[in-house]
């Protein structure tokens, strides 16, 4: 999933106080299962700003709250449609792509991040998330033993270790696993370790965000002509 | 201080909520600045009602539960604590002392505990003025609030709409 975690209440504030009325749309994908913008965390932050907007001598300011089932898909969208014209502003506290979605969806309406997007995790321990994919668009964890040296080393070393790796600890981190001695470990339990004496050649780094913003398409699932933008 | 304060006291049913009743049959004298709302267990207790209690005006908030490794319902009130302290971080941010907010934790058997939690609270409350989100408040700026808020025995109630959760219509 994608994992964020809220702004401080005095940024969010600075960004919205020039405007009177702010929706507050938290999602019920992603960010609420991280517990950074789901309906509880939307009412918190709702409560949050209207104080710290009064405190700051923007007591007429309205700030409502909101949550949808998705902010990154437009269908689920069209719920916020009829009450949007309402406000003058959304905060959205979706993730980058939920802040964008709204945007495009509401071209005259500021649109403002209340998340700080990380990235793409999974859960480690009750409210404790870690990264474990970089979304590359070239997958090669079927070499890797199912572990992902380039999001979990810092190096993304793809012919590792490095000469940092002390204890199975990373040398940018002391509480960070070295991402090579896992692979090493899993190898070794899955009796493959010959697999590592190949020399891995370069990653293909133009299916990543190196070779710009990317978009998969399904043409037989492309229905032309319809859909709320079209 | 302009007001005398008022103070929420969120209490747990099986502890802090017994021991205010306890306090009131030893006639125990304590300020009367503070109103009791029973919770089932402090574990009941969430950030938004500690925020919506702020937000409405009141002046602090104690939260009082059983003492550690006594709890009825296992570890409510360690999970309680928690939150009281999540709470007093995004006070902080909101420009609120955290200091107004305190979690106590006490045995149903102390009556003398709770009135003495209460007396501490009403006098820290005291020293830190009232709270500027309370109408009329000195130093807080006069409140044009478009009919979205109006005041109900000294305290903001809103009339804004439930929170929504929205679904897309079939």
């Amino acid at each position: 999933m994608i994992v964020a975690d809220r702004k401080k209440v005095s940024e969010i504030r600075d960004m919205i106080k020039a405007h009177r009325r702010v929706l507050l749309v938290g999602c019920g994908t992603c960010v609420t299962v991280c517990l950074a913008g789901g309906e509880r965390e939307v009412g918190i932050l709702g409560s949050a700003l209207r104080m710290a907007l009064r405190l700051d001598g923007h007591g007429d300011a309205t700030v409502d709250e909101c949550t949808i089932e998705r902010q990154c898909e437009d269908a689920f969208i069209d719920v916020l449609a009829q009450r949007a014209p309402e406000y003058d502003a959304i905060c959205s506290l979706g993730c980058g792509a939920g802040v964008q979605a709204l945007a495009e969806r509401f071209p005259k309406m500021p649109v403002y991040p209340g998340l700080n997007t990380q990235f793409m995790g999974i859960l480690e321990s009750q409210g404790v998330w870690t990264e474990k994919c970089a979304g590359c668009g070239n997958c090669r964890l079927g070499e890797f033993v199912g572990v992902c040296p380039i999001t979990r080393c810092a190096k993304r070393m793809l012919n590792g270790p490095c000469g940092g790796s002390q204890e199975g600890k990373c040398e940018v981190n002391p509480d960070l696993p070295c991402a090579w001695q896992l692979i090493y470990e899993r190898a070794g339990n899955l009796g493959v370790l010959d697999r590592l004496e190949a020399i891995v050649p370069p990653h293909d780094w133009s299916t990543g965000l190196d070779g710009g913003p990317r978009k998969v398409v399904r043409e037989d699932q492309c229905i032309a002509g319809l859909g709320p933008k079209a | 201080m302009d007001h005398e304060p008022l103070i929420l006291a969120f209490c747990c049913h099986y502890c802090a909520y017994a021991a205010a009743d306890l306090a009131g049959s030893m006639r125990l004298q304590y300020p009367g600045n503070v109103r009791v709302l029973r919770l089932p267990c402090t574990g009941k207790l969430e950030v938004n009602y500690i925020l919506a209690a702020f937000e409405r005006g009141v002046d602090g908030v104690i939260v009082a539960g059983c003492l550690e490794g006594g709890c009825h319902f296992l570890e409510g009130n360690l999970r309680a604590r928690r939150r009281v302290q999540r709470a007093r971080q995004l006070l902080a941010e909101i420009g609120l002392e955290p200091e107004r907010l305190e979690m106590f934790n006490l045995s149903s058997a102390e009556g003398t505990r709770f009135a003495e939690i209460v007396t501490t609270m009403v006098q820290r409350i005291k020293r830190l003025g009232t709270s500027p989100l309370r109408p009329g408040a000195v130093g807080s700026r006069q409140m044009a609030v478009g009919g979205r808020w109006h005041v109900v025995d000294g305290m903001w109630w809103p009339h804004i709409p439930p929170t929504t959760y929205l679904n897309p219509k079939p």
